[in-house]
C-alpha cells in the first residue's frame, strides 16, 4: 500500500514539469516575455507620469510594483493551469491516474510548478527593471515576501478552478486560463487606490485579497507603513478561496472519474 | 500478493451507464491469479468500459469490484501500486523523452534504482536506441513498445492490456507476446487483457470472457469454446459472438 502523501510522487510531477521546460526554450521565453514587456511598457509610463503625476510623484516606483505585483497572480494562476492542461494535451491522464498519484498529490505539484514559473517569470522582469529603470522592486523588503505570497495563492485559487472547469467541460473551456483573471482586475486596484471605485463596488473589492495587497503595497510606498492588517485580512481570504478551489477540483475530478472523462481528453 | 488460483479479479454485478446508454450491465466474473484472460468483444462492446473500471479510472454505476483483494471503490490507492496497464489509446507526454517520461513513472511507483530498472526494460523490449528520442518522434509501434516497459516498470501483479501488440509488425509483435508469456510465467502474475487478434488469443490465454453489448455472453479457455461453437478457431467464433450466433447455431 502506498503512503497517503507522497513528495516523490509530487516531486516526480515537477520533474516531469522541468523536463518540459528544459526541453523547450519557448516555453522559458514565454515565461519571461510577457511581464518583461508589461513591465517596459509600464516603466516608460512612470517615467511619463513623475513629471505629470504628482501621485506617482510621491512614490515613482509604484506603477511598475503594481504590474510586476499583478504579474505574480497572473503567472500563478497560469502556472497551475497550463501544467495541468499539459497533461490534458497530452493524454497523460489515464497514465496518471492509474497510477498511484492521488489527486491532491498533483494539486501539490500544480502549485510547486506555479511557483517555479512565476519566480522565473517575474523575477525575470524584476532584475530587468534595475538596470532599465534604476528601480528595485525588492526595495519593499520583507513584505514583498507577504505581497508576493498572497497574490501568488490567489492565482493559485483561480487557476485551480479554471482547470477544474477544463476537466469538466474539456479543452474548449482552455481560454478561461487566459481571461478569468481578468474579471478581478478592476476591482484589485491595482493601480489606483480601492477608494476611487463605487461604494457598492469597494465593498466587493474587499472580498478579493489582491485589493488587501495592492492597498498594502502602496502603505509601503507611499506612507512607508506596514500594514498588516490588510496582509492578515488577505491571508484569511486566501485560506477560504483556496480552500474552496482545491474541494472544487478534486469534487470535479471524482465527477470526471463519474463520466469517464479521464480517458477521453485530449487535443 | 495473492495466492494461486484466488481471484485476483472479483466483478460482482457491476454496471455502467452514460446518459441513455448503458455501456455495460450486469458484469459478473472473476479471474484467478496467474493466468492470461482475453476479454473479448466488437467495437462498442464494452470492453474499454470495464478495463477503466479495473483501472479505477471509472467509477460503476452499480455493483462491486475487488482487485487484488482489496474493494476498489473505496481503497483503489492499496492496490494500484501493484497494477499497471498499457493501451495505445492513451498516451504519454511528446515532448518528453523516452527516458524522461519512464523516469518520471519509476518515481510514481517509487521504483527503487529506477536508472536500471529502466535500462533492463530497454534492453528486452528493444528501447535501448530510443532512450534519447523523443516519445513524440516514435512510430505508433515504438510507442506500443514503451508503453508496455512503462507497464512493466513496477513488475505487476495484475498487468491490464488494450491491445498489447496493436501497431507491432509480425516479428515485433511475436518478441512482445513471447516476452509477456515469460514474465507471466516467471512472476505468477496475472494478465487481462483486451484484443483483436484471435491468433495472439489462442495463443496466450487460458481463458476468454466474451462481452456484446454490454453483456458478457460466453467464457472459457480457447479450446472448449471452439469446441462449442464448432469452428475451426477463435477467429470464427469470435465473429459468431459478435453476430449474435449461439454456440451450436452453426452456419
Amino acid at each position: 500500500m502506498s503512503a497517503v502523501f507522497s513528495t516523490r510522487r509530487v516531486a516526480a510531477m515537477v520533474l516531469r514539469n522541468v523536463y518540459l521546460l528544459r526541453a523547450s526554450w519557448p516555453r522559458i521565453l514565454e515565461l519571461v516575455y510577457w511581464p518583461a514587456v508589461q513591465m517596459i511598457l509600464w516603466g516608460f509610463i512612470s517615467q511619463f507620469l513623475r513629471g505629470n503625476s504628482t501621485w506617482v510623484a510621491q512614490a515613482s516606483g509604484v506603477l511598475i510594483s503594481a504590474v510586476l505585483l499583478w504579474d505574480v497572480m497572473f503567472r500563478g494562476n497560469l502556472g497551475v493551469s497550463l501544467a495541468f492542461f499539459e497533461e490534458m494535451y497530452s493524454r497523460n491522464l489515464g497514465h496518471l491516474f492509474a497510477s498511484p498519484l492521488r489527486p491532491y498529490e498533483l494539486v501539490c505539484s500544480l502549485l510547486v510548478i506555479s511557483l517555479i514559473r512565476t519566480t522565473i517569470g517575474v523575477g525575470g522582469a524584476a532584475l530587468l527593471a534595475m538596470p532599465l529603470y534604476g528601480y528595485s522592486i525588492f526595495g519593499l523588503g520583507l513584505p514583498l515576501l507577504a505581497f508576493f505570497a498572497n497574490l501568488l495563492v490567489m492565482g493559485w485559487a483561480i487557476g485551480l478552478l479554471v482547470s477544474a472547469l477544463v476537466l469538466r467541460y474539456g479543452l474548449g473551456a482552455e481560454s478561461l486560463a487566459w481571461v478569468a483573471i481578468f474579471a478581478v482586475a478592476p476591482v484589485s486596484g491595482i493601480y489606483y487606490p480601492i477608494s476611487v471605485l463605487p461604494q457598492w463596488l469597494q465593498s466587493v473589492a474587499w472580498f478579493l485579497p489582491s485589493s488587501h495587497v495592492f492597498e498594502g503595497m502602496r502603505a509601503v510606498m507611499f506612507h512607508h507603513q506596514f500594514r498588516a492588517d490588510l496582509l492578515i485580512q488577505a491571508g484569511l481570504l486566501n485560506v477560504v478561496y483556496l480552500g474552496v478551489a482545491v474541494t472544487v477540483f478534486l469534487y470535479v475530478f471524482h465527477v470526471a472519474r463519474r463520466r469517464g472523462l479521464l480517458l477521453h481528453i485530449g487535443e | 500478493m495473492a495466492t494461486m488460483n484466488a481471484p485476483v479479479i472479483r466483478v460482482e454485478g457491476v454496471g455502467k451507464r452514460f446518459g441513455d446508454v448503458m455501456a455495460v450491465e450486469g458484469l459478473d466474473f472473476t479471474v484467478a491469479a496467474g493466468g492470461t484472460t482475453a476479454l473479448l468483444g466488437g467495437n462498442g462492446a464494452g470492453k474499454t468500459t470495464t478495463l477503466s473500471m479495473l483501472l479505477g479510472l471509472l467509477i460503476p454505476s452499480s455493483g462491486r469490484i475487488e482487485v487484488l483483494g482489496e474493494d476498489l471503490l473505496r481503497h483503489r490507492f492499496r492496490v494500484l501500486g501493484r497494477m499497471n496497464f498499457s493501451s495505445p489509446y492513451v498516451d504519454l507526454p511528446q515532448r518528453l523523452t523516452v527516458f524522461q517520461n519512464l523516469n518520471v513513472y519509476a518515481h510514481l511507483y517509487g521504483i527503487p534504482r529506477s536508472r536500471r530498472r529502466i535500462d533492463e526494460l530497454a534492453d528486452q523490449l528493444d528501447l535501448a536506441g530510443l532512450l534519447k528520442r523523443p516519445y513524440g518522434s516514435l512510430s505508433s509501434g515504438q510507442r506500443t513498445r514503451v508503453g508496455l516497459a512503462k507497464a512493466l516498470l513496477n513488475r505487476p501483479a495484475l498487468l491490464l492490456l488494450d491491445e498489447p501488440t496493436a501497431s507491432l509488425d509480425p516479428d515485433t509483435a511475436d518478441r512482445v507476446r513471447t516476452y509477456l508469456t515469460a514474465y507471466q510465467r516467471d512472476t505468477g502474475a496475472t494478465l487481462l487483457m483486451a484484443s483483436h487478434n484471435m491468433a495472439e488469443v489462442e495463443r496466450m490465454c487460458d481463458d476468454v470472457l466474451m462481452l456484446r453489448g454490454g453483456h458478457i455472453v460466453d467464457r472459457g479457455p480457447p479450446p472448449a469454446l471452439i469446441a462449442r461453437y464448432g469452428r475451426r478457431d477463435m477467429e470464427e467464433v469470435f465473429l459468431d459472438v459478435a453476430r449474435g450466433r449461439s454456440a451450436g447455431d452453426g452456419s
